[in-house]
């Protein structure tokens, strides 16, 4: 049994309150434990080369047919597949979890790379509803536009869209990063649990409805706020994260973040912190 | 669920019928049940276009009651005697199919005593009045309506279609859309979303006059466009009054002779996709609409919340 000791060491992140609980190790010990290594098995999964690159035309064929030939691709060892003439269809790209470039020459319609784990995706068009929902880890980037409920119970990874989104952007988020670089719609935020929403220009009405954690930064007007949101001060922290997650997602150059509004939960739950550390995955 | 698919061509024609024929085949999975088109044809202006049903299809999955035909051509023969007293001249008649009829009339008084008049017999439904509103619905996908009625040689300007799932009202051809702005000439709705004052509103209007000729929720808009309209309002004025004027979720689209409009309510609850250019204005509940006639790389975007946006032709 691993010898995991209680961290109560008070973190950068939880100093800048993306969240508050402190890890006591129980669930790794219970979930990850090392000396049970050769017996973890994460189904799908492959060694692939990123150098070893590849097209599939997708053009005539269903969601099914073209995801299971992304995961026979993988499984032959390619790192880098590019997807052509995607042309809108639904649940493509979906339950990877696995590193990998995808590269998407087109748009994406609904639940495009939804629960993914871990590839690094872009897609050089619009996206539907639900883009990357659950998403564990990874990086997803969007170039142009996205629909409704972008990010949508995200628990992980960095969530670009360049253009601008739906409604219920991050609605019920658990972790990770969404980063919009136009406007976002009504009801961004709902039901936050964790994580950070970054949106550059205007934001609509409700935003961050119901939340009970995670932050919201916001570059330009916003409708109005939901219910239990509140703006709080923007602190150095906030504008070194900012400044580095915009850098490195390409996105935003030269926008003042220090000119951003901060919005989180006005509210606690009790007992919301004695939550399994699992639970949060992904939420530093 | 259903979907809606919408487009308009500004300052020419182009084949309308087919194009939407295909935007709303690309969305069956939405609406299996029936599907109906409003497209605004290159007629001649010169006289009426009337479509009307005197009865139901009764095919596969119709709710409706089974009638004899001969039951169909007695009402027939009394929408022509209605017609003939109304002083309304039939210039051209077509028997769609044992249910449904096309008439170019000759009409110059007031569409609503017309529509009453014509209503008044029993089981016949106005499906559109107009100079250039073709109006048609039917049970099935957007393949088989349109093979059935010839739709994909219609050239025109602009149109909008419904592929229905029927969740709240029957599966027949009164229930689906689009639906007439009663009793305005060339005026059609078409809608996604659930209605949840229908029964206020309904008799709130139907204490002003307005007729209702189903139990879906969806002919509220029609209604509700049609009176603030009769009352001065333009109708992008009468569709900004709907988002507070109308309680549920919603997406709608509706056309008037040489405009196309949308509205979607302010959660922004039901989808909608949107292409514009300059010469070309297209739309759908889902992306693949759109790439059904567009198949090349286009930029679009989901318009927000409580947005209300006209085009004209």
């Amino acid at each position: 049994m691993a010898n995991l000791k209680t961290t109560e060491k008070k973190t950068k992140a939880q100093s800048m309150g993306m969240h508050t609980e402190i890890l006591t190790g129980k669930t790794q010990q219970k979930f990850f434990n090392p000396d049970e290594a050769e017996n973890f098995f994460y189904w799908g999964t492959y060694d692939v080369d990123f150098n070893k690159r590849t097209e599939l035309d997708v053009k005539n064929m269903e969601c099914k047919e073209a995801n299971n030939k992304i995961d026979n691709l993988m499984s032959e060892g390619y790192g880098t597949i590019v997807i052509k003439n995607p042309q809108g269809k639904h649940s493509l790209g979906v339950g990877i979890l696995n590193k990998l470039n995808l590269i998407f020459e087109g748009s994406l319609g609904y639940f495009g790379v939804g629960s993914i784990d871990g590839p690094i995706v872009r897609v050089n068009g619009r996206v539907g509803w639900s883009c990357a929902e659950n998403m564990m880890a990874g990086k997803v980037v969007i170039e142009k536009n996205a629909g409704s409920c972008f990010g949508a119970a995200i628990r992980g990874g960095d969530l670009i869209c360049k253009g601008s989104v739906g409604a219920r952007t991050g609605i019920d988020q658990k972790g990770g990063t969404i980063i919009i670089g136009g406007d976002a719609g009504a009801f961004t935020g709902f039901m936050m649990q964790r994580g950070r929403i970054v949106i550059l220009g205007d934001v609509g009405i409700n935003l961050g409805d119901s939340m009970y954690d995670g932050t919201i930064y916001v570059g330009g007007k916003i409708g109005s706020f939901g219910s239990d949101a509140v703006e709080s001060p923007m602190t150095k922290d906030d504008i070194d994260w900012l400044n580095r997650k915009l850098r490195v997602a390409e996105i935003g150059e030269n926008f003042d973040v220090s000119k951003m509004t901060k919005v989180v939960a006005g509210k606690k739950l009790w007992n919301y912190d004695a939550l399994e550390p699992t639970e949060k995955k992904g939420a530093i | 669920m259903c979907g809606i698919a919408g487009l308009i061509h500004r300052g020419k024609s182009s084949n309308v019928g087919e194009e939407l024929q295909n935007m709303l085949q690309a969305l069956k999975h939405r609406g299996p049940d029936s599907t109906g088109y409003a497209l605004y044809a290159n007629n001649d202006g010169k006289n009426f276009i009337l479509r009307f049903k005197v009865g139901e299809n009764v095919g596969e999955g119709s709710t409706s009651v089974n009638e004899d035909e001969s039951v169909y051509n007695e009402r027939k023969k009394t929408v022509d005697k209605k017609l003939s007293e109304l002083g309304a001249p039939i210039i051209k008649e077509e028997k769609l199919t044992p249910y449904s009829y096309r008439y170019e009339i000759k009409y110059e008084k007031d569409l609503m005593e017309f529509s009453k008049a014509i209503e008044s017999i029993e089981s016949v439904e106005i499906l559109s009045i107009g100079k250039s509103l073709e109006l048609i619905k039917d049970l099935g996908d957007a393949t088989a309506v349109s093979e059935r009625y010839g739709l994909n040689k219609v050239q025109g300007t602009h149109g909008i279609g419904h592929a229905r799932m029927a969740t709240e009202s029957g599966v027949d051809i009164k229930s689906a859309h689009p639906f007439w702005g009663y009793p305005f000439a060339d005026v059609s709705v078409v809608h996604n979303g659930q209605l949840t004052n229908y029964w206020n509103n309904r008799r709130v209007l139907e204490n002003k006059g307005m007729r209702f000729m189903s139990e879906c929720d969806s002919e509220l808009i029609a209604v509700f466009l049609a009176e603030r309209m009769r009352n001065g309002a333009t109708l992008e004025e009468g569709m900004k009054e709907s988002l507070t004027g109308l309680d549920g979720v919603f997406t709608y689209f509706v056309a008037t002779k040489d405009s196309l409009g949308m509205a979607k309510d302010t959660m922004a609850a039901k989808p909608l996709v949107l292409y514009e250019s300059d010469d070309l204005v297209a739309m759908g509940s889902e992306e693949i609409a759109i790439r059904s006639i567009l198949p090349q790389e286009i930029d679009t975007y989901d318009p927000f919340d409580g947005e209300v946006k006209v085009w004209q032709t």
